[in-house]
């Protein structure tokens, strides 16, 4: 599975990276990171990307315009999105939904939060 | 499974300290505006930002207070943001306050045998009461906005449009093609030209590249310039701007537009993209200034450079191996292959001098790290003293290795406290002496030559010198005869004697235990020195000097009874040459005349107790000092001046006084380092004050 971490805090990053790579039953894991929206947007074309992992509040280009480009780009059809944001952007969450977001997860979560939140996706069936 | 959380948890330090001086810079900065009355609504959302960060971070680590704080802080700045709260003094205030209650709590996170740090429960009920809830203003739905433009603002990005549109300002699509390998380089020459235009919302992917090297985006600008003026500032070959059109054209016209030929501007009547074409013009092409991007720096633990540090030192071993061989080759008759290997051995000298270098930079940091932190604590001081503080800080780009930086903030600090707490004087004072009311410390880091100057200088009051020479005499730190013979600046430098302070009380910030004498001490054991001059009524001045690595330092190498040692330059200020009738022994301790002055002496071979078959007839002596006190070394012999890199010393060396490093001299010998201050403390613990002395000799009878 190719997943891209989209998030601006470095040990987030590392985090979510650990936890992946923790997974039980997927050798071929494969993380890439992404500081901000605009290296994800230069990465993504390197696709497909099973899953993308995003924040939402990012500078420059924010994790909801991200989603948005993610779902019009024909390469990334079958690419699930996690959003990622902290408890007091509601609004926000509910963009994202909307945009077509797959998953959200408040922050911040534990390993096993974000574990669940990668079993509610339908990964592997992509 | 393993926590993935332990083997992060090093970076979360990293990550979070980054980030608190990020916050404390922008609220510097929001300060500043708050002074001037301006608003800029980027540096809110930065410390926004910064703390948003941290929240997350304390989550996932398990840093409970530090997540309340965050907490408590986010809801803060999101009401400042979304312009629901005024930014007032006091809300900076609380905000500087918090800064310093996350300092207490990332040492505490760190050593988590330390208790928890007072003072949260305070900041987090002074935030509470910052806690605002105002309806935000209803969004005007004045320009013809695609629906699918508002859905993927954040609530931020969508505020932001909002209050610009409330200024009645005009909303431009600028679309950029960027290539995608100098996308860094050229997304930001854009956003500084942006900046003076207006304020960009947001960065809109397009998702319409042509083709995979290349990237279109939107710029969503809010701007009060014409068209034609953001065509002439942000044109180019892969620009195309286009303004969103108003429902109601009528309202508020942008006084700019009208000088302007209407043919320039397109005001299209269709909500996507019509282009204006716009030519390159040449001026406005100059770079802008290149700040590097985020994902093109990367945090490196200081020790796996000096790790490679280490490694380059045993190259430079091999270096002389080889050059011996090569020798040794030539020297058997075999010319050509002794040539190639000379050629060879001059390749690899050059790089390994590149690659020396190129560690060295990378430890480099600038001196604003340190600077950014003073910056509050004399806002913090000034204010809690009542006084004014002017700070003046120049050369903050000045660079130096990050070990010397990270070691340097305490003295620097105390420094600047002693500067604030009895240097400045009181208002009251400072207007009867017709000096300005507003004290002015003036911070200045410069290099010069391998080391790096830093001059912390005050407008106060001076020293007094002769209430420290009286403490001095009553401290029996020096005898009322030696206060006699004492020159001027022999006076001042008394400071940095132990125990010395000008004031009978201490003053509640350089009054904590800490004395300059600790201060030197530890500028010292950086390897500098610190100078101070002051002027009464006029001011102090205090010159640190500082060698630009710890890496590496310039030695000078001597021989004592056969053996090779090094000195570290820093503490040498001359070498003469010596001849055993130049001394004179006064009150048993042997010394010699150095233009006028008494100069007390070591002989080296003795004092590390070498046998010494042969004595050689010409000898010299090298004039060590540390502050006021200077101590001849009489050596055998100079050999010489090196640059060496200092190599900790072994479990059973570590006890012995007198070295504190070895080091390797490239020709495969190992020489030991002299520590010198250690040395001149030894030799003369307790000559400073006859009184002294004579006590000891009582208790020794």
């Amino acid at each position: 599975m190719r997943v891209l971490v989209v998030e601006d805090s470095e040990a987030t990053r590392a985090f979510v990276r650990a936890v992946l790579e923790s997974l039980p039953g997927d050798e071929d894991m494969e993380v890439v990171e992404a500081s901000g929206g605009f290296e994800a947007l230069r990465l993504l074309p390197r696709g497909p990307y099973d899953l993308v992992i995003s924040d939402i509040n990012m500078p420059d280009i924010n994790g909801l315009e991200l989603l948005n480009f993610i779902r019009k780009s024909p390469l990334h059809q079958k690419t699930q999105v996690l959003l990622m944001s902290t408890q007091a952007a509601a609004k926000d969450r509910d963009r994202g939904m909307a945009l077509g977001a797959n998953a959200y997860l408040t922050k911040p979560f534990s390993p096993e939060g974000l574990r669940d939140a990668l079993r509610s996706l339908t990964l592997g069936t992509a | 499974m393993a926590d993935p959380t332990d083997k992060v948890r090093e970076e979360f330090f990293s990550e979070a300290q980054e980030l608190v001086e990020n916050l404390s810079r922008g609220l510097l900065a929001l300060d500043e505006l708050q002074s001037s009355g301006t608003d800029d609504p980027a540096a809110v959302n930065e410390t926004f930002r910064a703390v948003h960060t941290l929240k997350g971070l304390a989550g996932i680590f398990g840093a409970k207070s530090m997540g309340t704080i965050s907490h408590r802080l986010e809801d803060v700045l999101d009401c400042l943001r979304l312009g629901r709260l005024p930014l007032t003094r006091d809300l900076l205030d609380v905000l500087f306050q918090a800064v310093e209650v996350y300092w207490q709590i990332l040492a505490h996170e760190k050593d988590r045998s330390q208790k928890e740090p007072p003072g949260i429960e305070t900041i987090l009920q002074r935030l509470q009461a910052f806690g605002s809830s105002d309806a935000p203003v209803a969004l005007t739905d004045e320009f013809e906005f695609e629906i699918s433009l508002l859905s993927v603002l954040t609530e931020y990005e969508e505020h932001r449009l909002r209050s610009c549109v409330e200024q009645g300002l005009n909303l431009f699509r600028v679309r950029v093609a960027f290539e995608l390998a100098t996308i860094d380089k050229d997304l930001e020459e854009i956003k500084n030209k942006a900046k003076p235009l207006g304020e960009v919302i947001t960065y809109l992917p397009t998702g319409e590249s042509s083709s995979l090297d290349s990237l279109e985006l939107d710029l969503l600008l809010a701007s009060n310039f014409a068209i034609a003026d953001l065509a002439g500032t942000l044109g180019g070959p892969n620009v195309a701007i286009s303004a969103v059109p108003r429902r109601h054209v009528a309202a508020k016209p942008s006084p700019r537009d009208e000088p302007f030929e209407a043919s320039m501007v397109h005001e299209t009547s269709h909500p996507g993209v019509a282009s204006l074409p716009v030519q390159a013009h040449e001026a406005s092409m100059a770079p802008a200034a290149v700040m590097r991007s985020v994902s093109q720096s990367v945090r490196v633990d200081i020790r796996k450079l000096d790790a490679l540090m280490n490694a380059v030192g045993e190259l430079s071993i091999v270096k002389g191996v080889l050059g011996r061989i090569g020798e040794r080759i030539r020297s058997e008759g075999n010319r050509q292959l002794g040539a190639e290997l000379q050629r060879l051995q001059r390749t690899f000298d050059r790089r390994l001098s590149e690659l020396q270098s190129g560690i060295l930079e990378v430890r480099m940091v600038p001196l604003s790290q340190v600077f950014d932190r003073l910056t509050r604590v004399v806002r913090q001081i000034g204010r809690d003293v009542g006084k004014e503080i002017q700070l003046v800080i120049t050369g903050g780009d000045t660079e130096i290795d990050k070990l010397i930086v990270e070691e340097l903030s305490d003295p620097l600090m105390h420094i600047v406290r002693n500067a604030i707490d009895h240097g400045i004087e009181s208002a009251d004072k400072r207007r009867g002496l017709g000096k300005p009311e507003a004290g002015t410390i003036a911070l200045n880091a410069f290099q010069k030559g391998n080391h790096v100057v830093l001059e912390v200088e005050d407008d106060g009051g001076g020293v007094n010198e002769q209430s420290l020479i009286d403490r001095a005499v009553t401290l029996s730190q020096i005898s009322l005869d030696e206060a006699r013979g004492l020159t001027r600046q022999e006076v001042l430098n008394l400071v940095f004697l132990p125990g010395l302070s000008t004031r009978d009380r201490a003053g509640d910030y350089s009054g904590r235990g800490v004395g300059m004498d600790v201060v030197k001490t530890n500028i010292s054991k950086l390897g500098g020195v610190i100078d101070l001059q002051s002027e009464r009524h006029i001011g102090t001045k205090i010159t640190v000097t500082l060698p630009v690595t710890l890496a590496i330092v310039s030695a000078l190498l001597i021989r004592i009874a056969g053996r090779t040692f090094a000195m570290p330059l820093t503490s040498v200020s001359e070498a003469l040459s010596f001849e055993d009738s130049m001394a004179q022994p006064i009150d048993g301790r042997e010394t010699m005349t150095l233009r006028g002055a008494t100069l007390p002496l070591c002989r080296l071979d003795r004092f590390f107790q070498f046998d010494v078959t042969k004595p050689s007839r010409r000898r010299f002596v090298v004039v060590a000092n540390m502050g006021v006190r200077r101590l001849g070394l009489v050596v055998d012999d100079l050999l010489g001046q090196q640059d060496i890199v200092i190599k900790a010393l072994g479990r059973s060396l570590k006890s012995v006084t007198g070295f504190s490093g070895a080091t390797e001299l490239g020709d495969q010998r190992v020489a030991l380092v002299l520590d010198v201050s250690a040395i001149i403390e030894e030799v003369l613990a307790g000559s400073e004050s006859r009184e002294a002395r004579e006590v000891r000799e009582v208790r020794h009878a």
